[in-house]
C-alpha cells in the first residue's frame, strides 16, 4: 500500500503524516482512567460535594469595607448581634468580606409574609447597620444572597435531572448520527469528566453552585465536541482505509485529529485564563471547573472514547453504510 | 475555481450589515434620566408636568437637558448619575407625592432612525445593573383552608335547606369536612344534595350504624383552580404595588405553580421596596351616614374618580367598617340580563356573614365602598445626635370608588350595577382586587446586587473578553497566517451577530451571559481549526491548493454540524433547567453556536475565496 508506511508491521506514517502509537498505551491509559474515576467517585462519597448557598439554601451577605477591617473584630460584631454562627471570610480582596449567616436566619427570614403588617428590614440592611457601627469607615452592601432550604433542593434535584437529561439525549443523538457504540463511547468519556470535575470540586472542599453546575454542562458540551470530532474521523477512516486493524485505523484518526484537538483546547483555554484572571470572584469557580473539564476532556477524547470502541470490538461492517433492504432481491430475475 | 457567485457575497454583505445596524445601539451609552408617571395609568401626563418638573429643577440648581412627553410618562436627561437622586427629590417635592410616580432611569440615546427599525440595545441583568430580585411562594394551604371555611357554612345551610338533618359538619386539619348523620336515609339525602350543590367536592362515605359520615374534600382539579387565581390575582396586586417604587422597568412574572418573580433593577432602597409589596389590604366597605348622625361617628370622603369628584364632590359615610379589602376574594366584571355592566363581588365566608348582618336591616340605604392607598414618603427630619436622616413616612389616604343602594339583604356573592361604561367596571373590579392579596406570600429568595458591584461586574466582564479575544486572534494568526486572519474577521463578525442577535430578541445580558461569550469566542475559533487542518492534511497529501482548499471545506462540514448540534442539546437543556443566571449562559451560548455556524462556514470561506479564488496559486499561507 503506498498511501502507509509500515514500520514491524505497524502503520507508522499514513498519507504522509506522522502516525503515533496511542492505542499501545490504551491499557495503561484505561488503568488512569479507572483509578481517576474511582478517587474521585471516593472523595465524593467521603467528603461530599460542599453545595453552595443556590443548592443548600441559606442567606450570605457580601460587603465592601472603606477601612481594611479585621476579621475576628466582624465576626465578634456579628455575634454580638446575634448572629452567631455566622461565617466571614475575605472575597476578592482584603476590604470584602463575605458573610455567611447561620441557617436560623434563613429560617426567620423566610417566614416573613407579604401581608405583614409591621414594616420588615431586609437581612442585608440589618447586618450593614451592625457593621457600619463597629467600623471607622463606611460599609457598602455590595450583594445579599437569601434562598429558601426549599428553593435549593428544588434547584439541586433540577440540576441533577438536567445532567440525567442531557446524557441520555446525547446518547440518542451520536446512536442515530454514528453507530451505538460510538454512543457508549462518548458517554464513557462524559461520565469521565463529569466525574472527575466533581471529583476535584470534592478534593479542594470548593462551593458548588448554580453557575458551577453550568459550567458542568458545559464541561459535556465541549467533551462531546472534542469526543464526535475524533470519531467521526474514526468512522471516516474504516470506510476509506482499506487492510488494517481496528487498532491501526484508530490509531490514525486520532493522529490527523491531534493538531486539530490541541489547537481548540489551546484557544477555549486562553478564554478560559483570561476569565479565570480578570472574571472576578463571582465566576471564579465556574471558569476552573471548565479548565479542568478541558484538559480531562482533551485526554478523554483520545483515551476514553477510543479505547470503549476497542473495548467493544468495533469493526468495519459496523460502519459500512447499510445496505438497503431488498436491494439483493431485486438484482435477481 | 473557489469562487463564490455574487449573490453569495451579497448575502453575506447583508447579514453583516445587519449585524451591525442591530448591535449599533448597544455603543451609546444611556443618559440619566428621571421619569415621571401618573399614579393610575388613566392619568394624562402632557407638557405642562414636564414645564413643572423644569421648573423644580431650574430652581435646585440642577442642569438638565431634553424633555420628551411620551403617552404615559415624561423624561428629563440628566448630565451625570450623581444629579439623579437629587433631581427625583425637587422634582417630587415640587409635584407632590399624591398623583405622580418619579422614578430613576436611563434614557436610550439610540438615534431614532435605529429605534425607528426596531434596533435597541441589550437589557442588562440584576447583577450588571444592580438591583432586587425577590422571589415569593404564595401559600397554597391558606386559599384551601379559607374556601373549606366558607364550604362547612353553604354545605350546613343547603342540608339544613334539604331537610337532611345532620348530628354535626366540622371542619379538620382545615381541609375536610365531616358531616355526621344518624341514619342512612338521612345520608343519602345530604350525599344526593351535596352531590348536586358541590361539584367542586370529592364526597366520601364512611362509618356505621349510628354514625354516619361524609367526608369531603376539594378535588385536585379545584384546587388548582383556586392556586391558579389566587397566583394571578397576587400578581396583579404586585404590579400594582410596585408601580407605586417607580422602577423603570420591573418584571413581576409568575414562576412555576405557586411562585411569583419580582425583579427591580436599579433599585438600591430594599426596605422601601419589601415593604411596598408586603403592603396590606386597603378596601373599606361603609354604610353611608344617615343626615341625622353624629359628627362624631361619621366621616367625609371625596369621590376618587375626576368627574364623580366634580358632580357630586363626597359624601359622609359612618366610622364603622362593615369588612375590609382581605374579605374580598374576587370581583369580575360581568353584565346583567339587559346588557348593563355590573361587577360581581365573591367575599369570603367570615365577609359574607358581616356583610349580611350589616345590609339585612338597611335595605334602601347607600353603601360605599373606599380605597385606601399607602404611600411612603421620605422625611427629612433630625435625631437625637443632631443627625439629618431620612425616615419614610406613612400616610394613608381613602377616597371612595363606589356608592351603590343597597337592593336586599347582601351575602357573600352581590353585585354593583349601575355602571356607566364597561370600562368603568373594569376599573371596580380592579381596583376592589387590588388592595387584597387572595393568599399570604412568604419571601423564599432575595438577592440583592449593589450599584457598585454591578459596576465592576460590567468591568471585569469586558476585560476577560477583551483580553480572551486578543489571546485567541493572536494564536490563530500565528498558527494559521492568511486563514488565521479570515478566521479573525469570521470571529470579529460572529461577535457582531452575537450581539446584534441577543439585542434583537430582548435577552438580558448577565455575568454568566458573558461568560458565555468568552466561551463562544473559545469555542467557535473551532469550526475554523477543523478546516484550516483538514486543508493543512489534503496539501501533505500532495493535492494541489485550490483543491485542498475545497476539499478542506467540504470534508470538515458534516464533523463541524455533528459538533456543534450535540453542544447545542446541551445549551438547550441549559436554559430548560436552569434559572436566571444559568439561563442567561444558555442563551448566549446557543446564539453564539449558531452564529458562529454562519460565520466560520460562510465567512471565512468568503474570505478565503476573494483571496485566493479564482487565481493561480502555488503555495497556501496557512
Amino acid at each position: 500500500m503506498s498511501e502507509s508506511k509500515v514500520e514491524n508491521g505497524k502503520i507508522t506514517e499514513y498519507m504522509g503524516k506522522r502516525v503515533y502509537d496511542f492505542m499501545r498505551w490504551r491499557k495503561l491509559a484505561g488503568i488512569v482512567s479507572v483509578v481517576l474515576v474511582l478517587s474521585s467517585i471516593a472523595v465524593l462519597a467521603i467528603n461530599g460535594l460542599k453545595f453552595g448557598l443556590d443548592f443548600t439554601g441559606g442567606t450570605q451577605v457580601e460587603v465592601g469595607y472603606e477601612v481594611t477591617p479585621f476579621i475576628g473584630d466582624v465576626r465578634r460584631q456579628l455575634d454580638e448581634a446575634g448572629y452567631d454562627g455566622a461565617t466571614v471570610v475575605n472575597f476578592g480582596s482584603e476590604r470584602d468580606l463575605l458573610i455567611k449567616l447561620p441557617p436560623s436566619v434563613t429560617e426567620e427570614e423566610t417566614q416573613v409574609s407579604a401581608t405583614n403588617q409591621e414594616v420588615v428590614t431586609p437581612i442585608g440592611d440589618k447586618v450593614v447597620q451592625v457593621l457600619k457601627a463597629g467600623s471607622e469607615g463606611n460599609v457598602e452592601l455590595r450583594r445579599v444572597e437569601m434562598v429558601g432550604p426549599q428553593v435549593g433542593a428544588e434547584l439541586r434535584d433540577d440540576g441533577g435531572l438536567g445532567m440525567m437529561v442531557a446524557l441520555v439525549l446525547v446518547m440518542m443523538y451520536v446512536a442515530l448520527r454514528f453507530q451505538y457504540k460510538f454512543s457508549f463511547g462518548a458517554v464513557a468519556a462524559l461520565g469521565h469528566d463529569v466525574i472527575i470535575v466533581l471529583g476535584f470540586f470534592a478534593l479542594l472542599g470548593l462551593d458548588f453552585d448554580l453557575t458551577v453546575m453550568a459550567a458542568v454542562l458545559a464541561v459535556i458540551g465541549y467533551s462531546l465536541n472534542d469526543t464526535i470530532v475524533v470519531s467521526d474521523r474514526i468512522r471516516e477512516n474504516f470506510r476509506k482505509v482499506r487492510k488494517a486493524e481496528a487498532e491501526e485505523i484508530i490509531n490514525i484518526s486520532i493522529s490527523q485529529t491531534l493538531g486539530r484537538t490541541f489547537m481548540t483546547s489551546f484557544t477555549t483555554l486562553l478564554v478560559l485564563w483570561a476569565l479565570q484572571f480578570f472574571g472576578g470572584e463571582l465566576i471564579h469557580n465556574f471558569s476552573l471547573a471548565l479548565i479542568v473539564g478541558v484538559v480531562v476532556g482533551t485526554y478523554s477524547s483520545v483515551y476514553v472514547a477510543a479505547n470503549v470502541l476497542m473495548a467493544l470490538k468495533i469493526s468495519k461492517e459496523d460502519l459500512m453504510p447499510p445496505v438497503k433492504e431488498g436491494a439483493e432481491l431485486e438484482e435477481m430475475p | 475555481m473557489n469562487r463564490y457567485p455574487i449573490w453569495k457575497y451579497f448575502l453575506i454583505l447583508a447579514v453583516v450589515a445587519f449585524g451591525l445596524i442591530y448591535a449599533a445601539p448597544n455603543l451609546y451609552k444611556p443618559d440619566p434620566a428621571v421619569q415621571i408617571s401618573g399614579q393610575s395609568s388613566a392619568m394624562v401626563i402632557g407638557p405642562d408636568v414636564l414645564a413643572n418638573a423644569q421648573k423644580a429643577l431650574d430652581e435646585a440648581g440642577i442642569t438638565y437637558f431634553g424633555g420628551e412627553v411620551g403617552s404615559k410618562a415624561v423624561l428629563i436627561r440628566l448630565n451625570s448619575m450623581e444629579e439623579q437622586l437629587p433631581a427625583k427629590r425637587a422634582i417630587q417635592g415640587a409635584l407632590g407625592h399624591n398623583d405622580y410616580v418619579v422614578a430613576l432611569n436611563l434614557a436610550s440615546t439610540t438615534p431614532p432612525w435605529l429605534s425607528d427599525i426596531g434596533a435597541s440595545p441589550m437589557k442588562l441583568g440584576l447583577d450588571l445593573a444592580g438591583g432586587v430580585h425577590f422571589l415569593m411562594e404564595v401559600d397554597t394551604n391558606t386559599i384551601v383552608k379559607n374556601n373549606m371555611e366558607s364550604y362547612e357554612q353553604e354545605v350546613k345551610s343547603k342540608l339544613r335547606a334539604a331537610k337532611a338533618r345532620y348530628r354535626s359538619v366540622d371542619l379538620v386539619d382545615d381541609r375536610e369536612i365531616i358531616a355526621r348523620f344518624r341514619s342512612e336515609e338521612l345520608r343519602s339525602l345530604a350525599l344526593s344534595t351535596m352531590r348536586k350543590e358541590f361539584p367542586q367536592l370529592q364526597l366520601r362515605e364512611l362509618g356505621s350504624g349510628e354514625n354516619l359520615e361524609i367526608r369531603a374534600t376539594l378535588t385536585e382539579q379545584e384546587v388548582k383552580q383556586l392556586e391558579d387565581y389566587a397566583v394571578s390575582q397576587n400578581l396583579t396586586t404586585l404590579r400594582n404595588r410596585v408601580n407605586e417604587l417607580g422602577v423603570a422597568e420591573p418584571i413581576v412574572q409568575r414562576q412555576g405553580r405557586n411562585r411569583i418573580v419580582v425583579e427591580l433593577p436599579g433599585v438600591q432602597d430594599t426596605a422601601a421596596a419589601k415593604r411596598i409589596i408586603g403592603k396590606t389590604a386597603n378596601l373599606e366597605y361603609r354604610m353611608e351616614a344617615r343626615p341625622d348622625e353624629l359628627v362624631s361617628s361619621k366621616e367625609y370622603f371625596e369621590y376618587r374618580n375626576e368627574t364623580q369628584r366634580q358632580m357630586y364632590g363626597g359624601a359622609w359615610l359612618e366610622r364603622q367598617i362593615i369588612i375590609k379589602g382581605d374579605s374580598v376574594t374576587n370581583a369580575r366584571v360581568g353584565y346583567d340580563e339587559s346588557g348593563f355592566p355590573q361587577v360581581n363581588i365573591t367575599l369570603d365566608a367570615r365577609g359574607g356573614e358581616l356583610m349580611h348582618r350589616a345590609t339585612w336591616k338597611n335595605v334602601g340605604r347607600r353603601m360605599g365602598t373606599l380605597f385606601i392607598e399607602t404611600r411612603f414618603e421620605p422625611v427629612t427630619e433630625i435625631d437625637e445626635n443632631g443627625n439629618e436622616v431620612t425616615v419614610q413616612k406613612r400616610t394613608e389616604e381613602r377616597k371612595i370608588i363606589s356608592l351603590a343602594t343597597v337592593q336586599s339583604a347582601l351575602g357573600k356573592q352581590f353585585r354593583t350595577t349601575g355602571l356607566d361604561s364597561p370600562a368603568e367596571a373594569q376599573e371596580l373590579a380592579l381596583l376592589l382586587r387590588a388592595g387584597a392579596l387572595a393568599a399570604p406570600m412568604y419571601f423564599v429568595e432575595e438577592r440583592v446586587i449593589g450599584p457598585s458591584l454591578g459596576a465592576d461586574n460590567i468591568k471585569v466582564g469586558i476585560q476577560s473578553v477583551e483580553y480572551g479575544l486578543l489571546a485567541v486572534l493572536i494564536c490563530m494568526l500565528i498558527s494559521y497566517r492568511v486563514f488565521g486572519l479570515a478566521a479573525n474577521l469570521a470571529l470579529a463578525v460572529n461577535l457582531i451577530l452575537l450581539v446584534a442577535v441577543m439585542s434583537l430578541l430582548g435577552a438580558t445580558l448577565t455575568l454568566p451571559g458573558i461568560a458565555g461569550i468568552v466561551l463562544t469566542v473559545g469555542m467557535a475559533v473551532d469550526a475554523n481549526v477543523l478546516i484550516f487542518s483538514r486543508i493543512r492534511e489534503e496539501l501533505r497529501n500532495g493535492m494541489p491548493p485550490q483543491t485542498a482548499i475545497t476539499a478542506g471545506f467540504d470534508n470538515a462540514y458534516s464533523t463541524i454540524v455533528d459538533a456543534n448540534i450535540t453542544t447545542l442539546i446541551v445549551a438547550v437543556i441549559l436554559y430548560a433547567i436552569g434559572s436566571g443566571p444559568v439561563q442567561g449562559f444558555a442563551v448566549t451560548l446557543s446564539i453564539g453556536i449558531l452564529t458562529s455556524m454562519f460565520s466560520a462556514i460562510m465567512g471565512t470561506r468568503a474570505i478565503i475565496n476573494l483571496f485566493y479564488g479564482g487565481r493561480r496559486v502555488q503555495k497556501l499561507w496557512i
